[in-house]
């Protein structure tokens, strides 16, 4: 079975974020970098289909060449080979999908596996939208996943409870939490993901213009909230709550 | 014509209040383009959804009902939602940022060939269209313009109040000629039933963080909702932990709530988590370190050790 996982190249979730001066973006000197969290369960269960199924896992990413490192961490954790779709440009999901699309095209994978969401731009489409370009079936927000006879049983998050649904193979699969655990890279693996393949090209060698369909004007920090102030005991919490909150 | 487009949502027979609160979100936009709010229900047996729906400001509801939508699938949903969109000159389309809106939306968006906005939060009319959208987990707030014709917008409905009843509108029967899909099906939905108000709709919400230490002591916070008719919450370590269903998270990969009173019990306060419920009105923090970051967001904090401050309050509010 031919895997295809993706990765992105996010600001570390734990950093301050702050806006530029003259707030057309984030102030990205000194911020570290590392792989979306989401995709580390992408790519975790990527490398689990090959250990059950046999195959190959191929790793993408749309993004600065400097988003090489993060395909390291994927081929360290297991996967055989990554592509690099080199830009500078900012992206909207809707190019990332057009990209992978034609990656897809080209790579012919059996199962696309992704995160759910990009932990920095916050948007959780480009699954949907890949899936809706290839017109294959999608299964987001995953917490379980089974391969037999050609399709996919996805256990998924939603409102209200848990879901599941089939599709039959190709598909898009998207990640949530509970999907597994994803594993360190090991040393020997660190060692190994340097001399496995990496190829280069540009969204132009592609054929896709990803000019954005949603542009941002503006960033700008939200207002923050102000500290209220610390009660003394149980009774005086409910006397502000009823009397000033007004909301007991 | 600049039609919006509502995509409506119902569960279990009924329609959802996030449909209502994206109903306030078109009416904002109409009211800066000019068009008017058309809804569409998609399901089976779905009739009394559409009529609900219809007396909350809506001029049309189309409503294809048929076996096909007995149950959600993105795939047969998305071409039907395309279509009606086409046939009401809709060039905003627009549902809720939940499970199913974050499931839907972009697929319809990708057959429309429209940009799409996730989170929205506001809208305004500055020379075009402007939305604003949380990112980075609520770091940051970014402006943007969609540039293409139709636009799909999936809207943060915590920032929404629910539309009221307000004129009737026409509810017609459409057929969205959407067949079933070979290579999908649907199997189940395990709902988790619960006498308790749906955490996005709900006036109070009690959430428990991973100083609770276990599942079972989830029921002190349980206790505490039911004292208030609120909803429960967790953070995503307490999920992590197993202490609370996925369903519970609140934050930037879970649900974002903003209640008339939020408890935050033994939740430290990461950005993540805050994320997800600092549009709250009143924040009532309790933690047993009074260092915890939640105390910077929370109008009330309580420096108490929970498994004594839980229950006694439940107890004194019952007493109320
Ligand atoms: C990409 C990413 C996305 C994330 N998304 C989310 C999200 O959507 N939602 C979310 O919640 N988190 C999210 N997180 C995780 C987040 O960063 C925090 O790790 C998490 O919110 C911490 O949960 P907590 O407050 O329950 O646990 P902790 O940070 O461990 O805090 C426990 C608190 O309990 C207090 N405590 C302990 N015992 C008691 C007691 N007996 N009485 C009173 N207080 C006590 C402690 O003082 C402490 O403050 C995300 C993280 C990342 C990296
Ligand atoms: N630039 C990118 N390169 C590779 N994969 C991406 C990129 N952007 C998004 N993705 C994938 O799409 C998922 C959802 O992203 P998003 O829709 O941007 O929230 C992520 O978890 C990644 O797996």
């Amino acid at each position: 079975m031919k895997i295809l996982t993706t990765v992105k190249r996010v600001t570390d979730p734990n950093m301050k974020i702050k806006i530029n001066a003259d707030a057309t973006g984030v102030v990205t000197d000194g911020v570290e970098y590392q792989m979306n969290s989401f995709d580390e369960y992408g790519v975790e269960e990527a490398i689990v289909l090959k250990e059950n199924h046999g195959g190959e896992v191929v790793v993408v990413s749309v993004g600065p060449s400097a988003a090489t490192k993060e395909l390291r961490t994927a081929m360290a954790m297991g996967a055989d080979r990554a592509i690099l779709v080199e830009t500078d440009e900012k992206l909207d999901s809707d190019a990332v999908a057009r990209v992978l699309a034609e990656v897809i095209r080209k790579e012919e994978p059996d199962i696309v596996v992704m995160g759910k969401q990009a932990v920095d731009s916050d948007r959780n489409q480009a699954g949907q939208l890949l899936a809706a370009y290839l017109d294959w079936p999608q299964a987001t927000f995953a917490f379980s996943l089974e391969v037999a006879d050609g399709w996919a049983t996805v256990g998924r998050e939603v409102d209200g409870g848990t879901s599941t649904k089939r599709v039959k193979l190709p598909a898009v699969v998207t990640a949530d939490l509970r999907l597994n655990e994803p594993r360190y890279a090991s040393l020997p693996g660190i060692m190994k993901a340097k001399r496995k393949p990496l190829d280069t090209m540009t969204p132009d060698d592609l054929g896709v213009d990803v000019a954005p369909k949603v542009k941002v004007l503006k960033y700008e920090a939200p207002e923050e909230r102000a500290a209220g102030e610390i009660v003394e005991d149980l009774d005086a919490l409910i006397g502000k709550l009823r009397d000033e909150a007004r909301v007991l | 014509m600049a039609n919006v487009l509502v995509v409506a949502e119902h569960l279990d027979g009924a329609l959802r209040k996030v449909t209502l609160s994206t109903l306030t979100f078109a009416h904002q936009v109409a009211a800066l383009t000019g068009g008017e709010v058309i809804a569409t229900v998609l399901g089976e047996g779905v009739d009394s959804i559409a009529q609900e729906l219809s007396k909350h400001g809506v001029s049309r509801v189309l409503v294809d009902d048929k076996a096909v939508f007995s149950n959600y699938l993105a795939e047969n949903y998305a071409p039907a939602v395309a279509k009606v969109a086409q046939e009401v000159g809709a060039t905003i389309v627009c549902g809720a940022s939940s499970t199913t809106g974050k499931d839907l939306l972009p697929r319809v968006a990708a057959l429309l060939d429209a940009g799409m906005v996730s989170d929205a939060v506001s809208v305004a009319d500055d020379g075009g269209l402007k939305f604003t959208r949380p990112l980075w987990a609520g770091n940051v707030l970014t402006t943007v313009e969609v540039v293409t014709p139709v636009k799909v917008i999936s809207v943060r409905t915590s920032d929404f109040d629910a539309a009221p009843e307000s004129g009737a509108g026409a509810v017609e029967a459409f057929d969205t000629g959407a067949g079933a899909r070979d290579d999908v099906e649907f199997v189940s939905f395990d709902q988790v039933k619960s006498e308790r108000p749906e955490l996005t709709d709900a006036e109070v919400v009690i959430a428990g963080g991973r100083g609770l230490g276990s599942g079972e002591n989830f029921q002190m916070i349980m206790d505490l909702a039911d004292t208030l008719g609120g909803a429960v919450g967790a953070t995503r370590a307490a999920v992590d932990s197993g202490y609370a269903p996925n369903d519970w998270q609140i934050g930037q990969t879970g649900k974002v709530v903003a209640p008339n009173l939020y408890f935050a019990v033994a939740i430290s306060g990461a950005i993540q988590h805050l994320a997800g419920m600092k549009g709250s009105k009143t924040i009532v923090a309790i933690n047993k370190d009074p260092e915890a970051p939640i105390f910077q967001v929370a109008d009330y904090g309580l420096v108490a050790d929970a498994f004594e401050a839980v229950p006694a309050l439940t107890e004194k509010l019952k007493a109320l």
